[in-house]
């Protein structure tokens, strides 16, 4: 098909890096389930290039109306709520991209995810970061850095939390963390796979994969 | 008033000669499916899309209407390159059991006597339900040699329709659009459908429903009928906008005359109403969407009745609908969801009310037009 023709599709290359990460950790042919989606650039990625059937949920109705438009399968609903409607092991994996930190009951919106899906993959920007942690000690303000770009009473994201705490997080509730990253600014996978320290103190972004222990 | 002549047009139709077994017990001996068609099927019977009309809607949707001359139902959502678009579907539409435009209904001859000219059936037409309009619609289906539909689509009563279908036809349906509606009718729709057909009792010429006797139809039972309905299609701020309380020209001078736009706007309603609708068939169907109830058959458990589906859904509700409020459609959603089923739920912000589905709204169109171009997608129907 001539590129002129048809509507434009998305492709990996304009996608968000925590969607493109997240992507290619699902197997293809999965059910996926994407909390939070956005207008579904995730779920029509994983749908075109993995084979998958992926759905989502997003709480913003002009979000919600886009992705419908856009031809993804996409449900009006909160996170915080609308999980328990969906039965048992339902789904292969369960995104929630750059959400967590938003939502009102981060542990019971975990527990859900595991429970209706096997795997869950999580991402959130780390309030661990240098910068964070600099700024709040010089200044003596809430941080305002390219991720976290809102001042704290206009902010949604009232559940910040570090890599730190979300190792501690699925330690305490007994999820296993299968696989994790850390991302720095520029995008690119940090290479402190193995000292958890300094990915909190250089990763911008976080990537988890957890399963029921 | 006169007889209106709507029941002698010529519809196109077909006829099956063995009839159809209704909910409640009686057979009709004959079945009459009136329908329209618009687009052309394809050579795999694989892009076809069932639009369900409403309670006082027909097959008429994309066209001139044969009695009032206006437009069809649905002239902005069905057509080419529209958001049901008969370049790529081929759209069908069907007027339900019970109706008044050629499907059988009670203006039909009675088929249970040996006279050579039977009455019409009128108030002795046997109750239907909601499921009878869609079996009546399968045999269509069926007889036009469509093993699966693309889409099935409706608003209102046509969505209830849609859900119908899902359930009881679920390898027949590949998507499901099913729009300002909800899984059983409400108390308080039920009052106010109740509310009409008192309107429709209390007209002496009314004449214990066999009015053609007498040559003449209860209309202004009828009219009052549509009035009380149609505020409810409306909304409070579409109301306000339209008409706000501006008074007719010069101040009437008896309370019997229209002293507020929005009253003559009403009359206007009712008036043009009964010149294309039948009282019995009003009778009909308001009691057969009464009767509706998805989950009765599942012991309340809406999620059982979707069980195992694999048809893709998207429900769509409108933010100032009063009459199938968003929570209702909701609801579908979230027994949907129990039932691990493909659904897509979107509320559209407008003012316009439940007849927000007939009119021009944006984000509506763009919504199922896209809804229905990635089922396309997912059927493997060629661009």
């Amino acid at each position: 098909m001539n590129a002129t023709q048809g509507p434009v599709r998305y492709v990996a290359k304009n996608m968000r890096v925590d969607l493109r990460l997240i992507a290619e950790m699902i197997a293809p042919g999965s059910r996926v389930l994407d909390i939070g989606c956005g207008d579904g650039t995730l779920i029509d990625h994983l749908f075109r290039t993995r084979g998958c059937d992926a759905r989502g949920i997003e709480i913003d109705m002009a979000e919600v109306t886009r992705a419908i438009a856009h031809g993804a399968p996409v449900m009006h609903g909160d996170a915080d709520t609308d999980l328990t409607q969906y039965p048992d092991g339902a789904f292969d994996y369960v995104v929630l991209s750059r959400t967590l930190q938003a939502v009102e009951r981060p542990r019971a919106v975990l527990r859900q995810m595991l429970r209706i899906g096997e795997r869950a993959l999580v991402s959130f920007p780390n309030f661990g970061h240098w910068r964070v942690r600099w700024q709040l000690l010089w200044s003596g303000q809430m941080p305002m850095t390219p991720v976290w770009d809102r001042p704290w009473h206009e902010t949604p994201n009232i559940h910040p939390c570090t890599i730190r705490d979300f190792f501690a997080l699925c330690a305490s509730e007994g999820y296993a963390v299968e696989k994790w990253l850390a991302v720095d600014e520029a995008g690119q996978r940090s290479p402190w796979r193995r000292f958890p320290g300094l990915a909190n103190l250089f990763g911008e972004q976080a990537l988890f994969q957890l399963r029921r222990a | 008033m006169d007889q209106p002549n709507f029941a002698n047009i010529n519809h196109s139709r077909v006829s099956f000669d063995d009839g159809l077994a209704l909910d409640c017990g009686v057979t009709l001996r004959r079945l009459d499916v009136a329908f329209r068609t618009y687009g052309s099927l394809n050579a795999e019977h694989s892009n076809a899309v069932l639009v369900c009309h409403a309670l006082t809607g027909d097959q008429y949707l994309a066209e001139r209407h044969p009695v009032t001359g206006k437009d069809g139902w649905w002239q902005s959502v069905v057509g080419p390159g529209l958001p049901i678009d008969t370049d790529r579907f081929f759209v069908i539409c069907a007027n339900v059991l019970g109706g008044c435009m050629g499907s059988t209904g009670p203006c039909s001859p009675r088929d249970d006597t040996d006279l050579a000219e039977p009455p019409p059936w009128g108030t002795d037409f046997p109750p239907i339900t909601i499921r009878d309009m869609v079996r009546a619609q399968k045999r269509l289906i069926d007889h036009l040699g469509i093993a699966r539909l693309l889409a099935v689509v409706g608003g209102s009563i046509g969505g209830m329709q849609v859900l119908e279908w899902a359930v009881t036809y679920p390898e027949a349906v590949f998507a499901a659009v099913p729009i300002a509606c909800a899984a059983k009718h409400s108390a308080q729709n039920i009052a106010f459908n109740e509310v009409g057909r008192q309107a429709l009792y209390g007209d002496p010429d009314w004449h214990g429903g066999r009015y053609w006797e007498t040559g003449r139809v209860p209309a202004r039972g009828l009219a009052v009928a549509r009035m009380v309905a149609h505020i409810t299609y409306l909304s409070e701020q579409a109301l306000m906008r339209k008409f706000g309380r501006r008074l007719r020209g010069t101040q009437a001078e008896s309370p019997f005359q229209d002293v507020f736009e929005v009253e003559s706007y009403l009359r206007h309603q009712g008036g043009s109403f009964v010149r294309r609708f039948d009282a019995n068939s009003y009778l009909t169907i308001t009691r057969a969407v009464d009767w509706f109830d998805l989950a009765a058959e599942y012991d309340g458990d809406l999620a059982a009745a979707f069980r195992g589906t694999r048809t893709r859904f998207c429900i769509i509700s409108f933010s100032s609908d009063w009459l199938f409020p968003t929570e209702e459609n909701r609801a579908i959603a979230r027994a949907l969801n129990q039932a691990a089923a493909n659904v897509s739920f979107v509320e559209i912000a407008t003012d316009k009310g439940h007849d927000a589905f007939l009119l021009d709204e944006p984000d509506f169109h763009r919504a199922l037009a896209g809804f229905l171009a990635g089922c396309a997608e997912h059927a493997g129907l060629a661009e």
